[in-house]
């Protein structure tokens, strides 16, 4: 049981916190035929723009309200019903994502009343779901939440009646710790089971990086389209993977009926176990084989790997949500999390295997790391300078990571992620590992030039 | 190397092996039941520590390729010995001809380029059958580039790798040993009063740098170590090894006849014993003191022996209270099952049984010695039979050598690697330090009961069972 502990500094320094804005954007970013827009001053777009393209390396649609001075001050609502009129006749989205920023909140506007009003003006194909995020509170994964709340307060319809169920068709809500390739992963592992999934949202369709006939579209890639969504209800279950899609599930479950299954993470051996008898008991199906085998090939590389984990002592600064799924992961293995940072509370971390996690920077997870002798880092490439400094690998989780490829690729759940992790784990620490300090015996006889070697030249390999 | 060259070396008079009155010395390997490694094999892991020689091994790549660089003895200087030399003979050299003259060509390359103190070459199976004359060849480099090189004639097919490390001895012995007078010691290092005594170690191999942890006791003891044999070593140190006042030997019955010749050729008194455990790391430090002859010695060594002893306790009271009662199988031949035996009663696990593999009756009375009647000890070298052993025993950890380690895992066995490929260092008062962290560690990982545990869906499922394919 961690004990969450807010460093209240005045000064951040090497922020881990991503804004809200940026994670409502990536929601958005995995439904089909969308576009995200931005409610606040340019630059926030071209941020979250320039942070998804360096980090996916694919094209990112994104739009801003572009709030100039004077909209600022005597209201940018007439810019909201200009760009989303611009956004819906220029590209012919099925969905515009709605997200204000912390200067359109500042400024105190009414994002519901902007959408009627808009509304009120004609009917349009493009389904609007607004979002409050401003960047003053939470971070990417809170932002992102939000939007999947919004999203399926939007576009799932309430089911009055008790809808006719589609007896294979189960939901998935995905927290933005799952990459492209986890979805993947994820969805391969329900149809194992003769099931098909509904991920909201679907970055694995959209952002995992593939070259198409479609090739460059001024909208998201691919996703779950705005029809799918609208099915959720008729589906057997809700799969929940992420404790920061609490309030979203929940939403969901009360709108439509139905049932859910919550997971924090997919990434220990307890996790995909619980994950493999919802799949079971929900098909009535047996297990496949590949599965059980995938298990036991989990199972091996823990044994194999146990004596690197013994004693390691590993720092993560991350999100909750992955934060904790690597936590998880680590207990399986014995490995200890020495210093943990959040980029901000949330009461999910205190489920954590640790004695305090920080809200904090990775300022705050050097410290700790140096102070509780970290000899590995996990944390997004922002925290490679504190690996140097602190002279221990990084292993790279979270967003971004622009400074080497595959992070969309990378798979982390399920059994054969775990493994995967636990190899790269434990070749990062064994690399590192310090051997014993080499003695020199001052007694230790020195040997005058050796005659063997008289007029060649000294040395043979030093260390 | 003839028939009764090797009849000779399995004759070792200083080896308990020996007293069975067969005069065979090691057992013979049986076709179909034999694990371990063959004579190039032991006289390979008995040089190849020399840091700063050059190591050719004369033969085909199946010797070289699959063990070069594989052993965890470390070294503090040069990092020569870690570069893996070969002739690679072609089947084209086997029937041209050609072996004797690419090793000469070999040698020249590795003087050439590496710069060695020296060049140790060893024959393998295929130029031993071919008729290699490698001595000759080693004879006529040496000089031709004015380096030593030493021919190692221990084919595999010759016998095991205990024979090996014998006839690694014996090369030393022959080649090596007795050609360079030690270095002066260094000045102003001795105390008023301490006179520095020179002393050898024979069979360690400071594997993970675990001896770094006992020579800063020989130097605060005044006793100058002439030279390792092997590990941390260097060539001119092993010519000197002949001027040491005593030679000990270190948990290894193989490489006997080096400290026996010594003690024949030049007088030099030696015993055996280990660094394993406060009780051994203390009878060792002991033992060269009472050699030695020197009352201030033995002071001096009685003092050490006290306050490193209750360091040692004091530090490991934490780890005592986690292993306490804790049940361990030892599976390690030879005088390792009996040194670690102590090295776990000093952490008050209790040991429930041991592999005697390579003991000699000695080691099988100190064992019985150590550990009363009801121990269990296991001459099968099955493993089956010994993971068998260790589940009736209700062992919580089983100690070997890497190549049970797997077996051992598999059977979701908690276990820990005392052999020489391992990664910890565990000799001396600190090293027992180290074997308790790793101890606690490995029997508390949590793998082991994940391991055991199974979901409820797995009920009777398995990963081969054809009914359950892909639906």
């Amino acid at each position: 049981m961690a004990c969450i502990v807010q460093t209240g500094k005045p000064l951040t320094v090497n922020p881990l916190r991503v804004s809200q804005p940026m994670g409502a954007a990536l929601a958005f970013l995995g439904i089909r035929q969308c576009v995200p827009l931005e409610h606040g001053a340019q630059g926030c777009t071209a941020f979250s723009k320039v942070f998804f393209t360096r980090h996916f390396r694919e094209p990112i649609p994104l739009q801003t309200t572009a709030m100039d001075m004077v909209s600022t001050v005597m209201g940018a609502d007439e810019r909201i019903q200009e760009a989303l009129a611009t956004v819906i006749s220029g590209h012919h989205p099925e969905v515009v994502g709605l997200i204000t920023t912390g200067l359109a909140e500042t400024q105190g506007v009414d994002i519901g009343r902007a959408l009627r009003t808009f509304r009120q003006g004609g009917e349009h194909a493009a389904s609007v779901v607004a979002v409050n995020t401003p960047d003053t509170l939470g971070g990417l994964e809170s932002g992102f939440a939000l939007a999947v709340r919004a999203i399926i307060d939007a576009l799932v319809p309430p089911s009055a009646v008790p809808v006719a169920r589609r007896a294979r068709q189960v939901n998935v809500l995905a927290s933005p710790m799952l990459t492209p390739a986890d979805i993947e992963a994820i969805r391969e592992w329900i149809e194992s089971f003769g099931l098909q999934a509904l991920f909201l949202p679907d970055l694995g369709d959209a952002l995992d990086g593939h070259l198409d006939a479609q090739g460059y579209t001024t909208l998201s890639s691919g996703g779950i389209s705005r029809a799918q969504i609208a099915s959720m209800g008729a589906s057997v279950l809700t799969l929940v993977i992420g404790a920061s899609l609490g309030a979203a599930a929940d939403l969901l479950r009360a709108r439509t009926g139905v049932p859910d299954v919550r997971f924090t993470g997919l990434s220990c051996l307890a996790d995909c176990d619980a994950f493999v008898q919802a799949l079971a008991d929900v098909s009535g199906r047996p297990v496949p084989a590949r599965i059980v085998r995938q298990r036991e090939q989990l199972l091996d590389a823990m044994v194999d790997t146990y004596v690197v984990f013994g004693d390691a002592r590993i720092a993560i600064g991350a999100d909750a949500d992955q934060l904790i799924a690597l936590g998880q992961l680590l207990d399986d293995v014995g490995a200890q999390l020495v210093a943990a940072v959040s980029p901000y509370r949330t009461p999910a971390l205190e489920a954590l295997n640790t004695e305090e996690v920080l809200v904090g920077d990775f300022e705050d997870l050097e410290e700790r790391a140096r102070a509780h002798g970290a000899q590995l880092l996990i944390g997004n490439s922002h925290a490679l300078q504190s690996a140097e400094r602190l002279g221990v690998p990084l292993l790279r989780a979270g967003f971004p990571q622009y400074d080497h490829y595959g992070a969309a690729a990378r798979q982390w759940v399920g059994y054969r992620g775990a493994r995967q992790l636990l190899f790269d784990l434990a070749n990062l620490l064994s690399t590192h590992r310090a051997g014993i300090e080499p003695y020199q015996s001052p007694l230790r006889q020195r040997f005058a030039c050796c005659a063997a070697h008289a007029g060649m030249p000294a040395g043979s390999i030093q260390s | 190397m003839n028939q009764n060259d090797i009849q000779n070396l399995l004759d070792e008079p200083a080896c308990a092996h020996n007293d069975t009155g067969r005069k065979t010395g090691c057992a013979r390997p049986k076709p179909g039941a034999t694990q371990g490694g063959c004579a190039f094999d032991g006289a390979q892991i008995a040089l190849l520590p020399i840091a700063d020689a050059a190591h050719i091994v004369h033969g085909p790549i199946g010797c070289a390729g699959s063990s070069w660089d594989a052993r965890g003895s470390v070294s503090s200087g040069p990092q020569l010995h870690r570069l893996g030399m070969t002739t690679d003979l072609s089947d084209v050299d086997v029937i041209m001809g050609r072996g004797e003259k690419k090793l000469f060509h070999a040698i020249r390359s590795a003087v050439e380029r590496y710069r060695p103190q020296a060049v140790f070459v060893y024959a393998t199976c295929v130029p031993a059958l071919h008729g290699d004359d490698i001595e000759a060849v080693a004879r006529d480099a040496s000089q031709r580039w004015g380096v030593p090189v030493i021919p190692v004639d221990g084919a595999g097919f010759y016998g095991t790798k205990s024979l090996g490390n014998r006839i690694a001895g014996e090369t030393l012995y022959r080649h090596v040993i007795g050609t360079r007078e030690p270095a002066p010691l260094p000045a102003g290092f001795a105390a008023p009063g301490i006179q520095v005594h020179d002393v050898n170690l024979i069979g360690e191999y400071n594997i993970a740098g675990e001896f770094w942890r006992v020579a800063p006791l020989f130097d605060e003891l005044g006793l100058r170590i002439l030279c390792t044999l092997s590990g941390d070593a260097r060539f001119r140190e092993v010519q000197t090894m002949h001027r040491a006042e005593v030679n000990m030997v270190v948990c290894s019955k193989a490489m006997l006849n080096v400290a026996r010749r010594l003690q024949q050729d030049y007088g030099a008194p030696y015993f055996e014993g280990s660094f394993y455990g406060i009780h051994d790391t203390s009878q060792a430090l002991r033992d060269f003191a009472s050699l030695l002859g020197d009352t201030s010695l033995s002071v001096r060594t009685e003092l050490l022996i006290l306050r490193e002893a209750a360091r040692a306790r004091a530090a490991l009271e934490p780890w005592r209270e986690r292993l306490s009662g804790k049940r361990a199988l030892i599976f390690s031949g030879g005088v390792k099952s009996w040194s670690v035996v102590s090295a776990l009663q000093d952490l008050g696990m209790e040991v429930v049984a041991t592999g005697t593999e390579k003991s000699t009756a000695e080691d099988r009375a100190r064992i019985q010695e150590l550990m009363g009647e009801r121990t269990r000890m296991i001459d099968d070298n099955d493993q089956s039979a010994l993971i068998a052993t260790c589940r009736d025993s209700g062992a919580d950890i089983l100690i070997a050598g890497g190549r049970y380690l797997y077996a051992a895992l598999k059977a979701r066995l908690a276990f820990l690697d005392i052999n020489h490929e391992r990664d910890f260092g565990y000799a001396g008062y600190d090293g027992l330090i180290e074997l308790a962290r790793q101890l606690s560690l490995a029997i508390d990982s949590p793998v082991w009961q994940r391991a055991r545990q199974q979901p409820r869906w797995l009920n009777g499922v398995t990963a081969t069972a054809p009914a359950l394919e892909e639906v």
